[in-house]
């Protein structure tokens, strides 16, 4: 069909647009042409920023210290610790780690109800790496037109090479995907020669394997299936959405009547919009969809429709943003002006745009609208968890002294007669340097103190030295002469004092005598 | 076989069945489902001849692999032992006082020794090693034999007043009440008694019994009651007794006294383990330091 603008007319057809879906259908290949401008540049920068802070932040390093490993991120299954960092978490600080995931779920509220499904169209693993194996697939198969070719030619040498190259190069993006994974876990470096000289754990070998299948298939195979079929946030955007959101939408209200023969129908006295039907949105569209069919479950707001968009109506000299992002709210006060104000009237393009340009009631996104009460409720929440957990963060002590009392027996008597009773002390040094403590009692007047460990067998010279992140047991021996005992059981405190810092920590405890002592 | 019914709103054939009008459409079960109950086929087959898995009148088929959770227990048993092999021969080769010393070798000793005497000691010492009357408590600082390194891994090895081995410790306090004392004198003995050990007693009578105490008693207890090791013979003069302090038990001790009876465990544990229990047993709280030579 020729059109008779000089704009490019595509033959596309929406794979996936509503009227062509059945319940059972088998899945039709999509092949998304490459868009470039604004948006296009920008996902390439978030892809770019992305990627290299997956592939690039397992081999970033960080001194602690000879009793720490220098791994700036590094989950240590092995010995419970996880590195960020200036900061280290045991598992019993693991609710950062949850608190954090509140607040990313938080966070993915906030950007939803405000721009829209931004994480689904621009930060989401599955977005970034099907968008890198297309860049993959264009270099050894060409655009649009040359790949829908290459797929219906017969198997010639040529067809093979290419094919072949484009799989050989996304496998060994998958695999690279899959061991950047595994460094997160271990010393990326010596890991990294394990792996390479087959001396690694089989459990790297088959993280890697089961990652790379999962980065092939998913992002060269399956591609827009695993957001329509598989992702359950599609679904939860419904509730998160609003008339305040921005959506990638088709602003009918401007564009219809669309008409590929804008120039015969002006003759003819007819209304004309500002869509010639080009397609192009169609062709870039990675989901396969038609935007102008309106918002749709499979849009994930990629916006490279907007993209193809605009560069036809700058060609054909007209306002960009036929395709734009917009809220409900816009959307809606646009068409009733372009429909005169009276509802289930045709769209009369020439209302909005008297003189060929925009009129100037026309409404367009407003910032101001990001703030709205409920935006406002999610940016609370997040800040409150967020400040929360920074103060946890800031005021958590890194010594950490349990005291467990002997049960059993309770108490012992000794041959002089006086009581004495057992404790298990465990001292936790949550520091990455080792350090030595010094353990008095705290009220129970006259008491002897004794230490069982290795190394205070000689006496020493008091103090208890812990290995850096490391938990020490010590037997401790509290004896009271029965004279001093003053009742059956007797409150006191074991303190422990850091002796270089002068941390300290103190633990309740309990004396305990027998029946018939001390009263 | 006559074709079935082709459906007229869905254009599927029907399986033929039908109740209340209402028909049974033929829809395949879809292929992925398909292809996974097929997969659990061929994996079941495969199962079935590899692990053990028919159940027959006694036992089972065996597989070829014939791997089943009693072997895998002994596999991880197995293996548990290799991996102590290297601290349990160090502390075969390693002195007592050293093993105290090193930290490794101490933690080791130490849960080694505890879960040993759970086993083997409990019955008679007592869960927390708290003893009982004639089973002397492991936690205090009184010891019949000596509470250092040395003597408690002695005591361990070769039991006391046992038949089983002929270095096992030996000592028998005479039944004083045959023939040798009269009754009023071990009255008197008793009181005492009751005096070293600073407990209420009758002054004129441990008066009369100190006398006879010098002459009975003293070659074993010292003549000032503390006791002597070298016989077992207990310290009278201090706040814990095996058999109670009262007057009734102490006479009756005197007059025919129990001893207790300890196995030789050198003959049923390995060295490691006669070392992890001493060292173990030392930690309690009552363990003394070796005497200085």
């Amino acid at each position: 069909m020729a059109s008779d603008t000089n704009v490019e007319t595509f033959d596309a057809e929406a794979v996936n647009a509503q009227h062509n879906r059945e319940l059972y259908a088998a899945r039709q290949k999509i092949h998304p042409k490459r868009a470039s401008g604004s948006f296009r540049s920008l996902k390439w920068v978030i892809m770019a920023v992305t990627l290299g802070i997956y592939y690039i932040t397992p081999w970033l390093r960080w001194d602690r210290g000879e009793f720490a490993p220098d791994q700036a991120v590094l989950i240590d299954m092995a010995s419970r610790r996880f590195y960020f960092f200036f900061i280290d978490i045991w598992p019993h600080e693991f609710f950062f780690v949850a608190g954090m995931l509140v607040m990313a779920g938080i966070g993915l509220f906030l950007v939803t109800s405000t721009v829209g499904r931004a994480w689904c169209g621009y930060t989401c693993p599955q977005t970034v790496w099907v968008d890198l194996f297309l860049v993959v697939e264009r270099f050894f198969e060409g655009d649009r037109n040359a790949r829908i070719k290459l797929d219906a030619a017969p198997w010639t040498s040529a067809k093979i090479v290419k094919r072949t190259s484009k799989h050989v190069v996304w496998l060994l993006i998958a695999v690279a995907t899959g061991g950047a994974w595994i460094f997160y876990f271990a010393d990326a470096p010596t890991l990294l020669k394990d792996f390479v000289t087959g001396n690694a754990a089989f459990v790297a070998y088959a993280t890697v394997g089961v990652l790379a299948a999962m980065t092939y298939v998913f992002g060269g195979l399956m591609r827009e299936q695993v957001c329509t079929y598989m992702c359950p946030w599609p679904r939860i955007q419904a509730a998160m959405l609003d008339e305040h959101s921005l959506t990638v939408t088709y602003n009918d209200w401007r564009g219809e009547p669309r008409t590929r023969h804008a120039k015969k129908a002006i003759a003819a006295g007819e209304s004309v919009g500002d869509c010639v039907d080009c397609n192009a949105c169609v062709a870039v569209c990675p989901m396969g969809i038609d935007i102008r069919d309106g918002q749709q479950l499979e849009c994930i707001t990629c916006a490279l429709c907007i993209d193809a968009c605009d560069g036809v109506m700058e060609k054909i000299g007209r306002d960009k943003g036929l395709i734009s992002y917009a809220t409900l709210s816009t959307y809606n006060q646009n068409m009733a002006l372009a429909t005169g104000g009276a509802p289930g009237a045709g769209i009369q393009p020439q209302l909005v745009r008297p003189e060929g340009k925009l009129a100037a009631a026309v409404q367009h996104f407003n910032w101001r609208n990001v703030i709205r009460v409920r935006t406002a409720i999610y940016m609370v929440i997040y800040g409150a968890i967020g400040l929360g957990l920074l103060t946890a963060l800031l005021m958590r002590s890194h010594l950490d002294v349990n005291v467990l009392h002997d049960r059993n027996p309770r108490f012992v008597q000794l041959s002089d007669g006086s009581i004495r009773n057992g404790y298990q002390i465990k001292i936790l040094n949550m520091r990455t340097q080792p350090r030595s403590f010094r353990i008095t009692l705290d009220g129970l007047d006259g008491a002897t103190l004794k230490l069982e460990g290795s190394d205070l067998v000689q006496g020493g010279n008091g103090t208890l030295d812990v290995k850096a992140n490391q938990l020490r047991n010590v037997r401790a021996f509290v004896t009271l002469s029965r004279e001093a005992i003053a009742a059956k059981t007797t409150d006191f405190a074991f303190r422990v004092v850091d002796t270089t810092s002068a941390d300290t920590v103190t633990a309740n405890v309990r004396f305990e005598a027998p029946s018939g002592t001390g009263q | 076989m006559a074709k079935n019914e082709i459906d007229d709103v869905s254009g599927v054939e029907t399986t033929g069945h039908e109740w209340d009008g209402i028909k049974e459409l033929n829809n395949p079960l879809p292929r992925w489902w398909l292809w996974t109950f097929y997969a659990c086929i061929i994996w079941a087959i495969g199962y079935v001849i590899y692990y053990p898995a028919i159940p027959l009148i006694e036992g089972s088929t065996m597989g070829i692999s014939g791997v089943t959770n009693r072997s895998l227990l002994h596999e991880e048993l197995t293996r548990v032992e290799a991996s102590k092999a290297s601290l349990v021969s160090r502390i075969d080769s390693t002195g007592l006082e050293d093993i105290r010393g090193n930290e490794e070798l101490f933690r080791f000793a130490v849960a080694g020794g505890s879960s040993l005497y759970k086993v083997n000691c409990s019955q008679c010492h007592g869960s927390g090693a708290q003893g009982a009357p004639g089973y002397p408590n492991l936690n205090d600082d009184d010891w019949l034999w000596g509470g250092d390194l040395d003597s408690i891994y002695l005591t361990i090895k070769h039991g006391v007043r046992n038949v089983d081995d002929d270095d096992a410790r030996q000592s028998e306090m005479p039944a004083f009440g045959d023939d040798v004392l009269e009754p009023v004198q071990i009255a008197d003995v008793t009181q005492y008694v009751l005096q070293l050990s600073s407990q209420e007693h009758d002054a004129t009578a441990a008066k009369s019994g100190a006398a006879i105490f010098a002459e009975n008693c003293a070659v074993c207890h010292g003549d000032d009651g503390k006791g002597g090791r070298e016989f077992g013979a207990p310290n009278l003069a201090d706040a814990l007794s095996l058999y109670g302090n009262t007057a009734d038990t102490i006479a009756t001790q005197i007059a025919k006294p129990k001893h207790g009876v300890m196995p030789a465990w050198g003959l049923k544990l390995t060295e490691a383990e006669v070392k992890q229990l001493t060292v173990y047993v030392h930690s309690l709280g009552g363990g003394e330091q070796a005497a200085t030579q």
